[in-house]
């Protein structure tokens, strides 16, 4: 087992430098001069070129990345071009009102998700599961654009249960923010739900379709308990892989629904950055986003791991 | 009178696909008394499943009962509530299927799903460990403690197989139901359960319904044995009656497809059955089988004959009385011309090795292996799961590469390790022919493509010489040419196995390694491949490398053999010496595994222990942790030679072939007073005293 985790460990690190590279070089390639861009048009071009060697940015490739990654590594994420102050001081607090909101709707979304999915699955072909399975597919297909602003309609606009601005007051306690938090949460929801309960249906199908279930059933063992104990075990290990892959779009993917409920999370800093190219900025937040990524695949692993026992002993794949 | 423990009262099934309801079973009945065991034989797609699932009502979706009752130990099984049906599953009845590996929880230790069983008829928690334990030991696993703490994988196939026993027989049921429980296991292992159930079956007086698709096993095995065809039962009697002296054509035909008797392939040919077994559900107004039998008229078309008493059985048949003289479909006394074995050898391989892995992880799967083949000859590998069979097969093949200092010889000519250092002469000399075609044909393309393509890569043939041998090459194969349009889904399992041969005889090769070739085929299928490969052969003077676990079929087909254990031959000689022995001790385990048709019980020798891993073999012999014939210390110290016992037949062993000799020939006489007496226990020879 600790093998199979530490080899899953080393490959998030190859993964993880991977990205690093990947995004400092994508970002070279993007057209545009940097100084040209924090100067403006009208900026004379010995100034811009005195602001491009100032940052470093007219150094080779190589050393630009060096002088990156090697402080990151050890916390230091670099000065933001616009704002002239560590990137950190931004990143970090976004960081945490996304991974709220990413909670928030991942608590949510995983439950409703698994138990659609189980419910269709015992319903497998009656009008229920339709319901479940196609509600499922027609939301997750729907651009978040679309879902957030109908829920915004409905649940803000004409009935104004909820408020349609995730911004809570300064100072609001985590019940308060909790009821801000809803709205934007329940459009990822939509958005995963469909994802989640249809791999949660296949997955319950196959194993109701089982030899072992059929194992359980002829012991005698009540139906409640030959799913509790045989069917939901086996049935919901692909689903965890596949939640996993979808916490990196928890955290990564708000930037629509940051935007549209005027929420500062990493996704609207992402946005904000590429567009003023802020080189710092961005790269921190998109690795940042990876590690995060990394971590959430190895929880999910982990946890794959200790209820699959065949990779428990390192003996399977 | 005693209520029966299962009765059977014209059963019917229909299963709902593509809008239609198909009949699966049509009016099937039959009677299980108490303690009896009854087989139930039949090719796949007969219903013998669907009879198992429907007596504890465990139907999929679309199965629906349409007619008739199932009566359990006096209950009448489609009208429990949902409370009596699970005690009934409780109680009164239990399930084995086949795959043993699929039926236990994979997620779940073994000891967890065994106490479970005893937690649904309420027995106190103090107790369940305990008795879960005193279980194991009934079906004579060897450490139970940790078996109860280890997850199925981690069990081989015959432990797994012992586990789902336990469970099954736990709580003492009236009846056990049996499905295909030894299909897929070793040889040994195989002898092994089905001891195991006849002790069992024996102490607890359980009845037993058995189904299986391999003949010999119920002979075995059963009391009593109906023959369902096409969802309808045709013959119903006494075991000894039924295969003795079978009165309905299909049972007739059915038993002529298996090689009997030390029959070979250049004495006898396979009878086999024409044409297929009926579709599910299609429209039948006579005799299911009439179709496919020789003696049917307009009468057996238009009328379903009833099932009627004749000779002590029951046969659904109108001309029962003519049907020993049913005509064969393939004449018998076809002779066919003795391939001109001799010469030099075609293939010749020396000091083969394969280790996988390194250091401490090394397995060895095939260890110092040498052999040669004539033209025109059969070499069957015989040996169980993990005696490196499959691996020496695609070191020939050029897949696998050997450990150096092994040589492979074609012609006299050294062949490459590799396939891509092959030249195409090479490659189109060796082919082979799979165990499953499903998976070894492209399903997207059609027959004629993909025997088109073999003939183009192999044969290097274009244009109308393409398509003249296509024709001939298919007509070869008995196929069609109805069939080259057609995709392999739309094949059945033997034709899509013809589709194999032809494709691996497209390049006219020298050596045919067939791996398992017809194990996933039929019996009436598999003699008509086993007839097509031995007409190839005489017509083509190919060689084979043939690759079975069924040893009749192995000695139907092949001229020598060789017997692998751990990734060495112990034993390599002509076919009927090989059978008639001496033998390597091993090889008379083996032999003595295999059940008969006849029903007699066999002499079986029985091993102790399980098939050693290939990563930690033992020392000196390889077989001496399980061998009955020890000797003493030699054979834990130093591994035999093969030794010649006479010309031609070379044995692994520290005894003498003298010896060998004589000691099975007083132990197959001995074996034979015993049976006169008393039934046979356990016979261990101790053969220390005379050495």
């Amino acid at each position: 087992m600790n093998r199979f985790l530490a080899r899953r460990f080393a490959f998030s690190l190859v993964t993880l430098f991977v990205l690093s590279l990947i995004v400092f070089f994508l970002g070279q390639i993007l057209p545009g001069n940097v100084g040209r861009t924090i100067l403006g048009p009208l900026a004379d071009q010995q100034a811009v070129d005195a602001l491009n060697h100032q940052l470093g940015v007219d150094r080779p490739l190589l050393v630009q990345y060096g002088a990156w990654i090697w402080p990151f590594l050890q916390g230091d994420m670099g000065q933001s071009y616009i704002y002239r102050s560590p990137v950190a001081a931004f990143v970090v607090p976004a960081l945490g009102h996304s991974l709220k909101l990413a909670a928030v709707g991942f608590l949510l979304v995983v439950p409703l998700g698994i138990l659609g999915g189980v419910v269709a699955a015992l319903k497998v072909n009656r009008p229920l599961d339709r319901v479940i399975s196609l509600g499922g597919l027609s939301a997750t297909v729907l651009p978040e654009f679309v879902s957030g602003i109908v829920l915004i309609l409905i649940f803000g606009i004409w009935l104004r249960w909820l408020p349609i601005d995730a911004a809570w007051p300064d100072g609001a306690g985590p019940l308060i923010q909790l009821y801000y938090l809803v709205l934007p949460a329940m459009t990822l929801v939509l958005g995963l739900f469909g994802y989640i309960a249809r791999m949660a249906r296949a997955g319950m199908i196959e194993a109701l379709d089982s030899d072992y279930t059929r194992t359980a059933v002829l012991k005698g063992l009540p139906w409640r308990l030959v799913i509790w104990r045989h069917v939901l075990r086996n049935a919901l290990l692909p689903t965890i892989t596949v939640i996993a892959s979808q916490t990196g779009y928890l955290i990564g993917g708000l930037l629509v629904v940051e935007t549209l409920f005027r929420y500062q999370g990493i996704g609207s800093l992402i946005f904000n950055a590429a567009k003023a190219k802020d080189f710092p900025m961005l790269q921190a937040c998109v690795l940042i986003i990876g590690i995060t990524y990394a971590v959430a695949t190895l929880l999910a692993d982990l946890l794959y791991s200790f209820l699959n026992p065949r990779i428990q002993m390192g003996d399977g794949q | 009178m005693v209520e029966p423990a299962l009765r059977l009262d014209r059963l019917s099934v229909d299963y709902r696909a593509g809008g239609r309801n198909r009949a699966v079973l049509r009016d099937v009945s039959f009677e299980i008394a108490r303690g009896e065991a009854y087989g139930l034989v039949g090719e796949s797609g007969c219903g013998k499943s669907t009879v198992a699932l429907t007596v504890v009502r465990y139907l999929p979706r679309n199965g629906r009962i349409t007619g008739g009752a199932v009566t359990l130990d006096g209950a009448d099984v489609m009208r429990l509530g949902p409370q009596a049906l699970k005690d009934l599953r409780a109680k009164d009845v239990s399930m084995v299927y086949q795959d043993p590996g699929k039926a236990l929880n994979p997620s779940l230790k073994v000891g967890r799903q065994l106490v479970e069983v005893f937690e649904v008829v309420g027995v106190p928690l103090a107790e369940r460990e305990a008795r879960a334990l005193e279980m194991l030991k009934k079906v004579r696993i060897a450490d139970p403690g940790s078996v109860m703490q280890r997850y199925p994988h981690q069990l081989s196939g015959g432990m797994q197989q012992r586990v789902a026993i336990a469970m099954a027989l736990a709580n003492d049921p009236t009846m056990l139901i049996l499905d295909e429980p030894t299909t897929g296991l070793d040889a040994t292992v195989e002898a092994e359960v089905l001891d195991l159930i006849t002790d069992l079956r024996r102490e607890l007086g359980t009845s037993v319904l058995f189904i299986s698709h391999n003949l010999a096993v119920v002979a075995k095995m059963c009391d009593r044995v109906g023959v369902l065809y096409a969802g309808m039962l045709v013959e119903e009697g006494p075991t000894r009656e039924i295969f003795g002296s079978p009165r309905h054509p299909y049972t007739i035909s059915l038993l002529r497809c298996l090689p009997r008797g030390g029959q070979r392939k250049d004495r006898r040919r396979l009878d086999t059955i024409p044409g297929f077994l009926p579709t599910a559900g299609m429209l039948m107004p006579g005799c299911p089988f009439a179709e496919r039998c020789a003696l049917a008229d307009n009468l057996c078309r238009t009328e379903v004959p009833k099932l009627r008493a004749v000779c002590g059985r029951l046969v659904r048949c109108h001309y029962s009385d003519r049907a020993v003289d049913l005509p064969r479909n393939t004449p018998a006394d076809v002779v066919m011309p003795k391939p001109t074995m001799g010469g030099a050898p075609v293939l010749r391989v020396s000091n083969l090795s394969k280790t996988y892995g390194q250091g401490s992880h090394a397995i060895r799967a095939v260890a110092d292996v040498s052999l040669s083949l004539l033209p025109g000859e059969t070499l069957g590998l015989v040996g169980e799961s993990g005696s490196g069979k499959t691996t020496l097969a695609r070191m020939l093949l050029g897949l696998v590469p050997p450990d150096l200092g092994g040589t492979i010889e074609l012609d006299g000519n050294p062949l490459a390790a590799s396939l891509d250092r092959r030249r195409d002469e090479e490659v189109k000399a060796v082919q082979i022919v799979f165990q499953n075609p499903d998976s070894a044909l492209n399903r997207s393309h059609s027959v004629s493509r993909i025997i088109g393509r073999a003939l183009r890569r192999l044969g290097g043939f274009r244009g109308a010489d393409l398509s003249s041998r296509l024709n001939a090459l298919v007509a070869a194969v008995r196929l069609t040419p109805r069939h080259l349009a057609l995709r392999p889904r739309q094949l059945s399992g033997g034709l899509k196995q013809r589709v194999a041969i032809a494709r691996s005889f497209a390049g006219d090769p020298r050596i045919v390694v067939c791996d398992e070739p017809t194990s996933a085929l039929d019996v009436s299928v598999q003699a008509a491949i086993l007839n097509l490969l031995a007409e190839l052969q005489a017509a083509r003077a190919v060689s084979y490398v043939f690759i079975s676990h069924d040893l009749g079929i192995v000695r139907y087909l092949s001229d020598r053999i060789a017997v692998l254990y751990l990734g060495r031959i112990m034993e390599m000689g002509p076919s009927e010496r090989v059978f008639e022995g001496p033998n390597h001790p091993y090889t008379e385990a083996l032999l003595s595994a295999v059940p008969n048709l006849d029903g007699t019980r066999n002499t079986r020798i029985r091993l102790s222990g399980e098939i050693p891993s290939a990563a930690n073999p033992p020392s000196g012999c390889p077989f001496q942790s399980r061998c009955p014939r020890k000797i003493g210390a030699i054979c834990e110290i130093s591994e035999p030679p093969l030794t010649e016992a006479e010309p031609g037949h070379v044995i692994r062993c520290h005894i003498p072939a003298a010896d060998l000799e004589r000691l099975q020939r007083e132990y197959k006489a001995g074996a034979r007073n015993v049976e006169a007496g008393q039934e046979i226990e356990t016979a261990v020879i101790d053969a220390s005293h005379q050495y």
